[in-house]
């Protein structure tokens, strides 16, 4: 597992700022993509967003993890865009889109879970003339960030017992004891919780 | 120490045909500060150790902790009982490793610098120190199940109930949660199946079928554990 998606430490003006001004910063980013519409104002977006990693001294090799995964949905957008509109939209397209994800990665980067969290429980909490509980939506958002290692964990005990049990690539024979143990795991997650207090 | 007290337990998992007693006749007066619970696989340790945070409430009679019930005051009941369980996984709720030490504490009042003073202490506690901010995942086993401790024990509690904590590490790590167990000031209760860890325990209790079997210090419980294996 790469640095994906979590937090990595550090003092910089990025992450000393508050987390629901990042959040914030991120959408106007988000929205204001929609004049990134040549290729060379991509280009200098792109640069920008290169800049703001150094000044928060994300490591290079970090930044390239975060887009890694990406590798192939840019190849199949951007060839398709390529045929469909030509070079100029498939740059810009696959451009916007390393330059969000690079964005996004870099608020998670320097947030810590807890600081997002709370954030998102501030957020929430006008939803609680609603009936929704704003502490319940942050403990799922930290539960959920933590679940996905756990998560690629899980699949790969699995994958490596099938392995060894001489299974082959069977999709049943992965998906049901992968099932199996998810529902298992959040079992004792549930206990677990319960014990620790969070019912109470 | 606190006096952990069961009178006429008896638990059933499941409804019907397919109900199934699990835990019979339980009369325990428990007020030793290392009590160490043995048995066959099955045989109710963990059903037991659950009855004692009020995680599990019997079907039949009371299980109380210094007066408070589990079914009443279960609340009360699990700030004062901490739990750790085998699978330090399920256990570790947060994503980064300090993050996880706070988040017993939250809810209970505290200026956000008393937190980070408790998290750091227990971090320095049980040598994690360096991974304050590390992702949960990337620590080893041994690790994870300190976290789990040192996650557990912040939140101050007056008993520590361990359900086959070294069950999943190797002999080094086995050792390091023992000896930090060994040292705790609190009442401890102590599944397990690794014998030697109860040495210098209190009271053992061997558990077969359901029932407590045999109540003595652990080289007489051991031995009689020993005996009904063969
Ligand atoms: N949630 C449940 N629902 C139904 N039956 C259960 C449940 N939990 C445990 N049991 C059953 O209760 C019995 C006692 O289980 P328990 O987990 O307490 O045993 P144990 O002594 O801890 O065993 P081990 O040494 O394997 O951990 C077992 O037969 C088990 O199948
Ligand atoms: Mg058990």
């Amino acid at each position: 597992m790469s640095g994906l998606g979590t937090y990595s430490p550090g003092d910089s003006l990025l992450h000393r700022l508050p987390a629901g001004a990042k959040l914030l910063l991120l959408v106007a980013a988000a929205l204001a993509t929609h004049w990134l519409d040549r290729p060379w104002r991509v280009a200098v977006a792109l640069l920008l967003t290169g800049v703001l990693y150094a000044a928060a001294r994300i490591p290079p090799a970090l930044l390239v993890a975060q887009v890694r995964p990406l590798w192939w949905l840019a190849v199949v957008l951007g060839a398709f865009q390529w045929w469909a509109n030509g070079w100029r939209t498939a740059a810009d397209v696959v451009g916007v889109l390393a330059l969000l994800v690079l964005l996004a990665a870099l608020v998670t980067l320097t947030t810590r879970t807890t600081a997002m969290v709370d954030t998102v429980v501030r957020l929430c909490r006008p939803l609680r003339h609603v009936g929704v509980e704003p502490e319940r939506i942050g403990l799922l958002l930290a539960l959920g960030i933590r679940s996905v290692p756990v998560m690629i964990g899980l699949a790969r005990q699995v994958r490596e017992a099938q392995l060894a049990r001489g299974l082959g690539t069977s999709p049943t024979a992965f998906a049901v004891p992968l099932v199996v143990r998810s529902l298992r795991h959040a079992d004792a997650l549930g206990e677990a919780l319960a014990a620790r207090g969070v019912d109470d | 120490m606190p006096l952990i007290e069961l009178a006429g337990v008896d638990h059933t998992y499941g409804l019907g045909p397919s109900a199934r007693v699990v835990l019979r006749g339980l009369d325990l007066r428990l007020g030793e500060q290392r009590v160490g619970v043995i048995g066959a696989n099955g045989s109710g340790k963990s059903t037991f150790a659950r009855l004692l945070n009020g995680l599990v409430l019997p079907t039949e009679g009371t299980v109380t902790v210094d007066g408070l019930d589990t079914r009443a005051d279960g609340r009360a009941v699990r700030r004062k009982v901490g739990f750790v369980f085998t699978d330090p996984d399920a256990q570790i709720v947060m994503p980064t490793v300090a993050e996880d030490v706070a988040f017993g504490l939250r809810r209970r009042g505290l200026d956000r610098r008393e937190v980070d003073q408790r998290v750091a202490a227990a971090l320095a506690a049980y040598g994690l120190a360096d991974h304050r901010d590390h992702p949960a995942h990337l620590l080893s086993g041994g690790q994870k199940q300190l976290l789990a401790l040192a996650s557990v024990l912040v939140t101050e509690p007056e008993v520590l109930v361990l359900d086959e904590p070294t069950t999943l590490l190797d002999l080094a790590n086995s050792r390091r949660i023992a000896d930090v167990v060994d040292a705790l000031p609190q009442q401890v209760v102590l599944v397990t199946h690794s014998l030697d860890l109860l040495a210098g325990f209190d009271r053992v209790l061997v558990f077969d079928d359901g029932a407590v079997i045999f109540d003595g210090v652990p080289g007489d419980a051991i031995a009689h554990y020993r005996k009904l294996v063969t």
